[in-house]
C-alpha cells in the first residue's frame, strides 16, 4: 500500500498546485524589460471577479508594447496567483517585489487582501494600484486608489434616490465584512444628517455566499409597506447577488415599487443572470460598458479582439486599471525612471483620459477624480445611465460623516507627506481625536 | 401627469362611453414625438399627452414603452414596436400592431425608460384599462389604482363601480375608491367608511395605505380608527408570518436535503469522508448549463424541458466521475479516514480548477423555465414556484432512493456490505463492485441535486463549496447511515434556522444553529437516529 500512499500524496499535491498555491508566469528573465506585477486571484472564490482584471492588465501591457514599450524598454507582466487566500497575498506581493523586482504592482480586490499587503509595500517601498471601489478610511504612501471612495459611489446614489425617486425609507443590506459595514456606517450617518430617522433605516447583514434570501426579501417587503417610498441600498458582495435578485423577482418586487441600488453588481456579475426580471433596478459606478464615448468604443472593440470573444463585457474595475496603468506610464515617462520614490512623487497631478469622456487626475491623497453614474439594469444585462454627476468628483478618503475621521485629511506632497493629518490638532498620525 | 390623466378620463366620459376614439392621425403624431424626446421629463409629458386622449389604442405603444420595446428609426424618426431577433429587429406599427418589416439593430434606437416613466405608464394604463372588456384586466387596473391613490380619480371610479357586474372586481374597485377617499379631503364619515373597507382587505397593501394615512392625518376619529385597524392587521400578519417561516424552513430544509442526500450514501452508508461531494453537485449544475446552451442554440422551443433532459445526463456525468474517483482513488483508502479526507479534498480542488479552465471563472447563466418562475399568494403567504418545485423534487428523490435501498436486491447488497463486509463477501456478493456502484449512486444523486440547485444559486466553480459544510452537518445531525435521519435532520435544521433568522439575523442565526448542533452531538454522538448493527460496534 506504500506505493498507493505515495500516489495519493502526489494527487493531493497536484490538487494543491491546481488550486494555485504556486503559479508563476514563465519569467523569461531579460535584463532590458520593465517588469509589472499582477496580483489577482486566479483560483478560489474571488477568481470570479479578479481573473478579468488579470486579463485586462495583460491586454494593457500588450498594447503598450505595441506602442514601443516604456522608456525604450519592453514591459513584461509577472502574474502570480494568491488564490483568494489573504495571507498568501502578502507572500506573493513580497515575491513579486523582492524576487521578480517589479516596478509596480496592479492588484487586490477585497479590502482584507489590500490590508494584508499594505505592510509589504511599505517595507519594500513599491507601488500598488488598487482598482476596486472600497470603504475609504485609508491613505497610504505606496498605494494608489483608482476605484471609488464612498463619496464617489454610495453617497451620490443615495442622493439620487432621495431627490429623484423620493425615497424616505431605507434598507441597507450587505455582506458581513469590512466594506459593507463601513459603507453602511457612513450612509447611516449621512441619512441621519439629512433628517432620516433611525426607525426608517433597516440594516441587514448576511454571510458570504448567502443563498437563501426568502426571509430577508419578505422582511424588505414588510418594511416597505409602511406607506413611505422604500429603497434598498445593497452592498451585497459577489455570488450572493444572483440568488438575491432571483428571490426579489420571484416574490414580485418590482423596481418601480422598491428599487435596489447595488454597489457591487456590474456587467460581469449580470452575465450570469437572466436580467429580464431585474430591469429598472439600479447600480452606481464610475463607468458602464454602455457609456457612449469614442474612447470607450475603441477600448471595447480592442478588448473583444484581444480576448477573441465578441460577448466579453467590460466593467468599472477594469476601467480603474486602465486609468491606473496609463497614469503609471505617464508618471514613469515624467520621472524618466521606474524608481518607486520618483514615480510616487510624479504620479500626483498626472491626468489621463478616462473611458467615460473626461480626464481623471491623481490627487495628493492618492485617490482620483471620477464622474459618478447611476444606471438602470436593462434586459440585455447592460446598464443605461439615468443620471450622472455634472462634473468629476474627488475621492474623499476620510469620510466627513464619521466622527472619527471628519477632521482627517491626506496629502502626500512634501512638506506634509501625511496620510492622516488631523486638521483639529494640526498633527499627523492616528485616527481622529473625538 | 395626474391632471392630464384625469382630464383624459373626463373627456372619455363626456364622450359618453369607455373607449372613446381619438383621430388616429392625432395619436400617430403624438407617438411620433417619442423619437425626438430628449430626456425623461419630456418623454413623461408625451406619455401624459397620449394617456390624455383616452383612446384605448394608446395602450399598445404605452405598454411597449414600459417594456422597453419601443424603437424609432434613425433615418426618418418613425416610431415602431420592435422585437429583437439576432442582429435584426422585427418592427410592428405602434397603434395597429401590423408588421412593418425589419431593420438592422444599428438602424433603430430604443426609446429610453426609467423607473419614474414606468410608474407613470403603469398609472396611466391603470385608468385606461378600467373600461376593458376583460374582468382580469379591470381587476389589475383596480389594483394599480389602489396602490397609487389619487383623489381626482374618485368620480371615474364611481362610474366604473356603477357599471361593474363582476362582484370580485367591484370589491376591488370599491377598495381603490376607498384609498382615493383617504387621500382626499372628504368628510370624516366618508373616511371612516373607507378605513373599514380597506381594513377588511387586510394584508400589506392595506397596512401600507393605513400607515401612510395615520402618519399624516390630523387628530380625530379617522386617525384613531386607522391606528386601531393597523393594530389588528399587524397581529394577523404576525400569525401569517409564523406560517410563512415554517414554509421557508421547509424550503430551506429541502435544499439541505437535496445537497446532503448524495452524501448520506457516500458518507452515511459507505463511511467515506467525501470532500468532493460538493463538486458532484457542481458538475450537475454545469451539465444543466451545457444542456441549456445546446437547447438555446439548436432547439429554443424545448427550453421548458431543459431540466427534464438535464436530470438523467447530470446523473450519468456525476455518477461516472464518482465511479472513476472510487476506482482510481478511494478504493485504496478504505479504513483510513484521514487520508480519504485529504485525497477527496485534493480531488475536489482538481475538479474545481478543471471546470474553471473549461468554463471560465465567472458565473454561467442557467435560466428558469417558465414553470419555475414567479410565485403566487395564498392569503398572506407568498410561495415561489422554484422553491415549491424543489421541495417536491427533493422528496421525490428521497423516496426513490429509499425504494432503491429497501426494496431492490442491489439495495439489499449495499446494506449487507455496510452491515458486515466479510459476511457479505462470504455470501458471494462482489463487495468491490457494490462499493463502486454505491459511490457512483451517491455521486449521481448529488449530480441531480445540482440540476435543482442551479435554479436557485450561482452556477460557478465554487458552487460545491458552499454546500459541503451544510451537507456534512445534516448527515451527522440526522445520524450517519440513516436516510430517514437525513430527511428529519434537513427539515429540522431548515425550520430552526428560519425561525432564528428574523430575531438573530442571518449571520448570528447560522452560528446559533452550529452551536446547537455541537451541543446536540455532545449529548447524542450518533445523531438523531443512531444506526444499530455490527458495523457500529466494530
Amino acid at each position: 500500500m506504500g506505493v498507493h500512499f505515495s500516489a495519493i500524496t502526489k494527487l493531493v499535491a497536484a490538487g494543491a498546485i491546481a488550486a494555485g498555491i504556486s503559479f508563476s508566469a514563465p519569467a523569461m528573465a531579460q535584463e532590458d524589460t520593465i517588469k509589472v506585477g499582477i496580483l489577482h486571484s486566479l483560483s478560489g472564490t474571488m477568481a470570479i471577479s479578479e481573473t478579468t482584471l488579470k486579463d485586462t492588465m495583460l491586454f494593457l501591457i500588450d498594447e503598450q508594447n505595441k506602442k514601443g514599450g516604456l522608456l525604450g524598454r519592453k514591459l513584461e507582466a509577472v502574474v502570480v496567483d494568491p488564490a483568494s487566500d489573504w495571507p498568501l497575498f502578502a507572500e506573493k506581493a513580497r515575491e513579486l517585489i523582492s524576487q521578480d523586482k517589479v516596478a509596480a504592482v496592479f492588484g487586490c480586490w477585497t479590502s482584507v487582501s489590500r490590508k494584508s499587503v499594505l505592510p509589504v509595500f511599505e517595507e519594500l517601498n513599491n507601488i500598488l494600484f488598487y482598482p476596486v471601489q472600497y470603504e475609504g478610511e485609508e491613505s497610504q504612501r505606496n498605494v494608489f486608489y483608482t476605484g471609488a471612495a464612498p463619496n464617489q459611489q454610495a453617497i451620490p446614489a443615495v442622493d439620487y434616490l432621495m431627490n429623484e425617486e423620493g425615497v424616505e425609507r431605507w434598507v441597507l443590506a450587505g455582506t458581513d465584512y469590512v466594506y459593507p459595514q463601513t459603507t453602511n456606517k457612513i450612509l447611516k450617518a449621512y441619512l441621519n444628517s439629512k433628517g432620516v430617522k433611525d426607525e426608517d433605516i433597516m440594516i441587514n447583514y448576511t454571510p458570504f455566499g448567502h443563498s437563501d434570501w426568502q426571509t430577508i426579501v419578505t422582511d424588505i417587503k414588510n418594511f416597505g409597506s409602511a406607506g413611505k417610498k422604500t429603497a434598498v441600498v445593497s452592498t451585497i458582495n459577489g455570488d450572493a447577488n444572483v440568488p438575491f435578485y432571483k428571490e426579489l423577482a420571484n416574490q414580485g418586487i418590482k423596481a418601480e415599487d422598491i428599487p435596489v441600488v447595488a454597489f457591487s453588481v456590474g456587467e460581469e456579475e449580470l452575465a450570469g443572470l437572466d436580467t429580464a426580471p431585474l430591469v429598472g433596478h439600479l447600480t452606481a459606478w464610475n463607468y458602464f460598458q454602455s457609456v457612449d464615448t469614442p474612447e470607450n468604443e475603441e477600448f471595447i472593440a480592442k478588448w473583444k479582439e484581444y480576448t477573441k470573444n465578441p460577448k466579453r463585457v467590460t466593467n468599472d474595475p477594469m476601467e480603474a486599471h486602465v486609468i491606473g496603468f496609463n497614469m503609471w506610464v505617464k508618471a514613469v515617462e515624467k520621472a524618466g525612471t521606474t524608481d518607486p520614490d520618483a514615480v510616487i512623487d510624479a504620479l500626483i497631478g498626472v491626468s489621463v483620459p478616462n473611458l467615460s469622456g473626461g480626464y481623471s487626475t491623481m490627487m495628493p491623497n492618492h485617490h482620483i477624480t471620477k464622474p459618478v453614474l447611476i444606471g438602470e439594469i436593462q434586459a440585455d444585462g447592460q446598464m443605461e445611465t439615468v443620471w450622472q454627476t455634472p462634473g468629476l468628483v474627488v475621492g474623499d478618503e476620510w469620510s466627513d460623516y464619521l466622527p472619527d475621521s471628519k477632521d482627517l485629511i491626506s496629502d502626500w506632497r512634501a512638506p506634509m507627506s501625511c496620510g492622516n493629518f488631523n486638521v483639529a490638532t494640526g498633527k499627523c498620525g492616528g485616527k481622529g481625536v473625538n | 401627469m395626474n391632471l392630464l390623466r384625469v382630464f383624459g378620463l373626463l373627456v372619455m366620459f363626456l364622450g359618453g362611453a369607455f373607449g372613446g376614439r381619438a383621430d388616429e392621425a392625432v395619436l400617430r403624431e403624438i407617438v411620433g414625438k417619442f423619437a425626438v424626446s430628449k430626456n425623461f421629463q419630456s418623454t413623461e409629458a408625451i406619455v401624459g399627452e397620449l394617456a390624455g386622449t383616452g383612446d384605448p389604442a394608446v395602450q399598445r405603444p404605452l405598454a411597449a414603452l414600459a417594456d422597453g420595446n419601443l424603437y424609432f428609426r434613425k433615418s426618418d424618426n418613425a416610431v415602431f414596436i420592435g422585437k429583437e431577433a439576432g442582429q435584426q429587429v422585427a418592427l410592428t406599427d405602434p397603434l395597429t400592431g401590423e408588421a412593418a418589416g425589419e431593420a438592422a439593430k444599428s438602424e433603430v434606437a430604443k426609446i429610453k425608460v426609467n423607473n419614474g416613466l414606468r410608474r407613470a405608464i403603469r398609472d396611466a394604463l391603470g385608468t385606461l384599462t378600467l373600461g376593458s372588456d376583460d374582468p382580469a384586466v379591470r381587476s389589475a387596473a383596480a389594483d394599480t389604482m389602489l396602490r397609487t391613490p389619487d383623489p381626482a380619480a374618485i368620480e371615474v371610479l364611481d362610474a366604473a363601480i356603477a357599471k361593474e357586474t363582476v362582484t370580485s372586481v367591484k370589491l376591488k374597485l370599491e377598495q381603490a375608491r376607498a384609498a382615493a377617499v383617504l387621500a382626499s379631503d372628504m368628510s370624516e364619515a366618508d373616511k371612516l367608511a373607507a378605513i373599514s373597507l380597506i381594513a377588511k382587505r387586510g394584508g400589506r397593501d392595506a397596512l401600507s395605505l393605513l400607515t401612510g394615512f395615520a402618519a399624516n392625518a390630523p387628530e380625530g376619529a379617522p386617525r384613531d380608527a386607522a391606528t386601531a385597524e393597523i393594530g389588528h392587521i399587524n397581529s394577523s400578519l404576525a400569525l401569517w408570518s409564523a406560517a410563512q417561516n415554517i414554509w421557508y424552513g421547509i424550503s430551506l430544509g429541502s435544499v439541505l436535503l437535496l445537497a446532503a442526500i448524495g452524501l448520506a450514501i457516500t458518507f452515511g452508508v459507505m463511511g467515506v469522508i467525501n470532500m468532493a461531494h460538493g463538486e458532484m453537485v457542481m458538475l450537475g449544475a454545469y451539465t444543466t448549463f451545457v444542456v441549456q446552451e445546446v437547447i438555446r442554440t439548436s432547439a429554443p422551443g424545448l427550453f421548458d424541458w431543459s431540466l427534464a433532459i438535464a436530470l438523467p445526463l447530470a446523473f450519468l456525468v456525476a455518477g461516472g466521475v464518482g465511479l472513476v474517483i472510487e476506482r482510481g482513488v478511494i478504493r485504496f483508502l478504505y479504513g483510513r479516514p484521514l487520508e480519504t479526507l485529504l485525497a477527496t479534498w485534493g480531488v475536489s480542488l482538481i475538479l474545481q480548477q478543471t471546470v474553471r479552465t473549461i468554463f471560465g471563472p465567472t458565473n454561467r447563466e442557467v435560466g428558469n423555465p417558465s414553470w419555475m418562475s414567479g410565485g403566487f399568494e395564498i392569503g398572506q403567504l407568498a410561495f415561489t414556484w422554484n422553491r415549491l418545485w424543489i421541495v417536491v423534487f427533493s422528496l421525490a428523490v428521497f423516496f426513490a432512493l429509499l425504494y432503491v435501498m429497501k426494496r431492490t436486491s442491489w439495495g439489499l447488497q449495499m446494506r449487507a456490505v455496510t452491515a458486515n463486509r466479510r459476511m457479505a463477501a462470504s455470501m458471494g456478493i462482489r463487495t468491490p463492485w457494490v462499493d463502486a456502484l454505491t459511490f457512483a449512486l451517491g455521486s449521481g444523486i448529488a449530480g441531480i441535486a445540482g440540476v435543482a440547485l442551479s435554479q436557485i444559486d450561482n452556477v460557478s466553480p465554487n458552487l460545491g463549496q458552499s454546500y459541503i459544510i451544510d451537507s456534512f452537518m445534516v448527515v451527522v445531525f440526522g445520524g450517519v447511515g440513516n436516510l430517514w435521519g437525513t430527511l428529519v435532520g434537513a427539515f429540522s435544521l431548515g425550520i430552526v434556522n428560519k425561525f432564528l433568522e428574523p430575531y438573530a439575523g442571518a449571520v448570528l442565526g447560522k452560528i446559533l444553529v452550529l452551536v446547537l448542533i455541537i451541543l446536540f452531538i455532545q449529548k447524542r454522538p450518533r445523531g438523531l437516529f443512531a444506526l444499530k448493527g455490527r458495523a457500529i460496534e466494530a
